[in-house]
């Protein structure tokens, strides 16, 4: 890459760096006059940085997000799943370990006596979605903190699945 | 007030200045940081869910510090490794036993003065000082039996003697002008006036030399844009093999060293504790209005002046630090042979020039 010519001023250094300086304090103080303002609850809705303040403040995140997963229910309560073993199947990461029953009802085929997800193995592809034709799985939760500091925690079995803390916080659209 | 007593408490006024100043320096660092890049900064220490702006992380920080294992290579020298932190920040502290705080306070029928000492040799004895730290960053390189650590020890001791002499011979021309190695007739002088209306402060009198002095001190305190030694983020330096408290001790003295820099800088270029106008009886501006002000009130105020122009060199050199990119070692030796020291060569020649011609 050709060097750019620099004229007098930029070579003679001190008025650059005198610019360099002031721009680093226009953002010290304008931040600080944000926070300042913030802590005496004015000015709200400008933000004095770039960066997220994780844990209580989030990122939002795109609706599309998958994450992790989980299982619909029936107005009855119990699972849609079927134990088709399609999500099983095309799972790229063989992560998903399905052992069907008999349904009580003679309407319905089958149901999971067990329905494991290995998150340690999964890569959240999201086939198993598109897969599934009871529209039984979804990635729609919106948990991203599935961390464990086992491996065994990180298998989330039938219950996990179904049950969630926060279910208010899960799209409404497409019930069927 | 017996001499002693009186010794003890200007003493410890001083060291609590300093030591709180420097203390605070380590969150401000962070925080100001922080807020020159858009961020948000050290705000997770809390105690009972106060978090304080971040200012426990000073406590926290410490803590972890003196609870962390005291490392000394198995190899290493360990008496001078022990050393090592100590003379770097002994030197740095002990700068300021002849930095004048502030002017005599008139306290009932006795007199503070708030400085430690003050002689013919003032300045000598910080430049001493100065060049004395050379032995805490050699010992601890040298002493750690470490390649890196040894390498950044030479780094900065290379460096530490090229700015020296540049930072020595620019105070020449300020000596010339003020005629006295003492801090405080260097203070005192700079409460007079040029032409009437402009205090007589050094960096009237001596910008160039200002500049030059501000420049190598920043390379003598090793920090950003001078941080070769050490260079946290790339190379490693000469406190590679230290843990613990001794390496708190040369963090303390890192910042210790900022401040030294901030008071000398106020002290020879920035009037001291002298307030533009201000008098020992009070305001006397140029137009011939004149406000009357009590000894003390007067002591007070100049007391807080040079606590507010130390704060202000402190918040600059962060400023600085945090602005500019590192230097490359050899753009550093040629800034400091061939342009630092020929300029204030020059500036004495100059400044003996006018000073003759007057």
């Amino acid at each position: 890459m050709a060097k750019p010519k620099l004229n007098l001023l930029e070579r003679l250094y001190l008025p650059e760096i005198l610019r360099g300086l002031l721009i680093t304090t226009r953002h010290h103080f304008a931040n600080l006059t944000v926070h300042i303002l913030h802590r005496v609850g004015l000015a709200k809705g400008k933000r004095g940085a770039v960066t997220f303040q994780y844990p209580e403040d989030p990122r939002p995140v795109a609706r599309r997000l998958r994450a992790r997963h989980r299982l619909m229910k029936r107005p009855d309560g119990s699972t849609r799943c079927v134990a088709c073993m399609m999500c099983e199947t095309i799972c790229p990461a063989h992560c998903i370990y399905i052992v069907a029953d008999e349904h009580p009802d003679p309407r319905i085929e089958k149901r999971p006596k067990s329905f494991d997800i290995d998150l340690g193995i999964c890569v959240m592809c999201g086939y198993c979605v598109e897969a599934c034709p009871e529209d039984a799985i979804r990635m729609d939760t919106y948990i991203t903190e599935t961390s464990s500091f086992t491996r065994e925690g990180m298998l989330l079995t039938l219950d996990d699945l179904m049950n969630h803390h926060n279910e208010d916080n899960f799209p409404k659209h497409t019930s069927s | 007030m017996s001499e002693i007593a009186h010794a003890l408490i200007v003493t410890g006024y001083i060291l609590s200045v300093v030591l709180t100043l420097a203390a605070l320096l380590t969150w401000m660092e962070r925080k100001q940081s922080a807020l020159m890049q858009d961020r948000i900064g050290a705000n997770r220490a809390s105690i009972l869910g106060f978090r304080a702006i971040g200012l426990f992380h000073i406590i926290a920080d410490s803590l972890k510090m003196f609870l962390k294992e005291d490392f000394v290579p198995a190899r290493g020298v360990r008496l001078f490794h022990t050393l090592a932190p100590f003379i770097s920040a002994f030197c740095a502290l002990a700068i300021f036993a002849c930095i004048p705080f502030g002017p005599s306070l008139p306290l009932g029928d006795t007199t503070v003065n708030l400085w430690i000492f003050d002689s013919d040799i003032s300045l000598l004895y910080v430049l001493a000082l100065g060049s004395l730290g050379i032995y805490g960053i050699f010992f601890a390189g040298w002493s750690s039996h470490n390649k890196f650590a040894y390498l950044g020890a030479m780094r900065g001791a290379a460096q530490m003697l090229s700015y020296e002499i540049a930072l020595g011979i620019s105070l020449i021309g300020l000596i010339m002008v003020y005629g006295s190695l003492s801090l405080n007739d260097i203070v005192h002088y700079q409460g007079r006036q040029l032409f009437g209306f402009l205090p007589a402060w050094g960096v009237f009198l001596q910008p160039l030399a200002c500049l030059i002095f501000l420049t190598a001190g920043i390379a003598e305190s090793k920090r950003n844009p001078f941080d070769m030694p050490e260079g946290e983020s790339e190379i490693i330096g000469y406190f590679t093999e230290y843990s613990s408290m001794k390496f708190g001790l040369f963090f303390l003295a890192d910042f210790i060293e900022v401040v030294v820099v901030a008071a000398l800088v106020t002290v020879l270029f920035f009037g001291g504790w002298q307030v533009p106008y201000l008098q020992a009886d009070g305001f006397q501006l140029p137009g011939g209005t004149h406000w009357e002000l009590a000894p003390l009130a007067v002591g007070l105020i100049q007391v807080g002046a040079f606590c507010a122009k130390l704060f202000f060199f402190c918040w600059l050199q962060l400023t600085i630090r945090w602005t500019l990119p590192r230097f490359r070692y050899d753009q550093l030796m040629r800034l400091g042979w061939q342009f630092l020291l020929p300029l204030s060569i020059a500036n004495i020649l100059v400044t003996g020039i006018i000073l003759v011609c007057r």
